[in-house]
C-alpha cells in the first residue's frame, strides 16, 4: 500500500513538472503510467476515466485524482491531488510575487503587451489542437463551429450550451 | 489603471468554486475570463492575459495555476490557497463520487449513450476556448503585428502540431521586442 502511494506520488509530480502548456499534454504519460508500468487499470479502464474527468466539472486534471482512486483508494486520491497540484502551485506563486513588485516599473507593462497577443495565440491553440486529436466527423465540427460563433457573439449560457451539445448528439446517434 | 477593491478571501473561494463548479469539459479559462474579468472585475483583459500566459508557461495544469496567480496577486499567501481550494476541492469531491459510482457499476447499460452525450459536451467545450479567444482578441489587439504573432502561435501549435515550447522560446522574444519597439514609436 505505502509502495503503491510512492509511485502514484513520484508518477504525478514527475508529470506536474513536465506539464508545459497545461495537464492535457501529460495524459498520454499518466495512461502508460497507469495501464503499463503500474498495472492499476485496464486501457479501456483508463479512457473511461478520462471521459468521466471531461465531463465531471473543475480542471481536466482532476483525471489523477481519478486514478489515485482506482489505484488506491481514498489515500491515492489524496496523494494524487497533492502530487497533480502542489508543485506547479508553489512555483506560479513566487512567480506572481515577483510579477507584483514590478507593478510600476516600465518593463512590466512592455510584457503585458507581448504576452497578450502569446495568450490569445494560445487560446487559439488549445481548441484546435483538442479539436485535432478529438473529432473526427462532421456533425462535430459543426457544433464545435457553432459553439464558436454563439459564445464569442451572444450572452447565452455556457452551461445550456453544453446541454444542447450532449443532446444534439444523442438525438442524431438514434 | 484604476484602483480595485480587493476582494475577500471568501469572495475569492466562492468565486473560484463557482468557476470550477460551473465548467466543463475543458473550457476553464473561458469561465476564469468570464467570472473574474467580465462579471467581477478583479483584473481587466490585459492583466489577465499576462497571467494566462505565465500560467502556461509554468508546468502544471493552466487554470489552476492561473487561480494561484490571481489569489496571490489579489491577497498573497492566503488569497493563493483560497482560489487554489476553491477552484479544485469541490470538482475533486464531485469526482470521487463519480469514480466511485463508475467503480461500484461496471459495465452497466446506459454507458453507450453517457460518452456519446459526453462527446457532445466536449465539441460544445473546444467551441467555448475558441469562442474566448475571439472575444479577447477583439479587445486585446489593436494592431497588425501582434494580430500575426497570435495567429502564428495559434497555426503553429494548433495545426501544424508543433511543440509548445519552442514556439513559445521563439515568439516571446519576438513579441517583447515588438512590444519595446512599439512603445518607443
Amino acid at each position: 500500500m505505502i509502495a503503491t502511494l510512492w509511485q502514484i506520488f513520484w508518477l504525478f509530480a514527475l508529470l506536474s513538472m513536465v506539464a508545459f502548456g497545461g495537464g492535457a499534454g501529460v495524459v498520454p504519460d499518466m495512461q502508460r503510467g497507469a495501464v503499463d508500468t503500474y498495472h492499476w487499470m485496464t486501457a479501456r479502464e483508463f479512457l473511461d476515466l478520462f471521459a468521466i474527468s471531461r465531463a465531471a466539472p473543475g480542471p481536466g486534471s482532476m483525471i489523477a485524482v481519478l486514478i489515485g482512486q482506482k489505484a488506491a483508494g481514498l489515500a491515492g486520491a489524496g496523494v494524487a491531488f497533492v502530487a497533480m497540484f502542489m508543485p506547479s502551485c508553489l512555483v506560479v506563486h513566487f512567480v506572481a510575487k515577483g510579477w507584483d513588485r514590478a507593478a510600476r516599473k516600465p518593463w512590466r507593462a512592455v510584457v503585458e503587451q507581448a504576452l497578450a497577443p502569446i495568450g490569445i495565440g494560445m487560446t487559439f491553440a488549445s481548441g484546435l489542437a483538442l479539436a485535432r486529436g478529438t473529432e473526427h466527423e462532421y456533425l462535430s465540427y459543426a457544433v464545435t463551429g457553432a459553439t464558436t460563433l454563439i459564445f464569442a457573439f451572444t450572452s447565452i449560457s455556457p452551461i445550456l450550451l453544453l446541454a444542447a451539445g450532449g443532446a444534439v448528439m444523442l438525438l442524431t446517434a438514434g | 489603471m484604476p484602483t480595485r477593491a480587493r476582494p475577500t478571501l471568501s469572495a475569492l473561494f466562492l468565486g473560484f468554486a463557482a468557476i470550477g463548479l460551473s465548467s466543463f469539459g475543458g473550457g476553464l479559462t473561458a469561465w476564469v475570463r468570464r467570472e473574474a474579468v467580465q462579471r467581477r472585475g478583479w483584473l481587466d483583459d490585459q492583466q489577465f492575459l499576462s497571467g494566462y500566459a505565465l500560467s502556461q508557461l509554468v508546468p502544471g495544469a493552466t487554470n489552476v495555476n492561473l487561480a494561484v496567480f490571481i489569489g496571490t496577486q489579489m491577497r498573497g499567501v492566503p488569497g493563493a490557497l483560497a482560489c487554489f481550494f476553491g477552484l479544485t476541492l469541490p470538482p475533486m469531491t464531485i469526482a470521487l463520487i463519480l469514480g466511485a459510482i463508475y467503480f461500484g457499476m461496471h459495465g452497466m447499460p446506459g454507458g453507450e449513450s453517457l460518452s456519446i452525450a459526453l462527446g457532445g459536451m466536449g465539441a460544445v467545450a473546444i467551441g467555448l476556448n475558441l469562442g474566448t479567444g475571439i472575444r479577447l482578441a477583439q479587445r486585446g489587439i489593436r494592431r497588425v503585428i501582434p494580430a500575426l504573432i497570435a495567429a502564428a502561435v495559434a497555426v503553429s501549435v494548433g495545426i501544424v502540431g508543433l511543440p509548445l515550447i519552442p514556439v513559445l522560446a521563439v515568439m516571446i522574444p519576438v513579441s517583447l521586442v515588438a512590444a519595446w519597439w512599439a512603445g518607443r514609436a
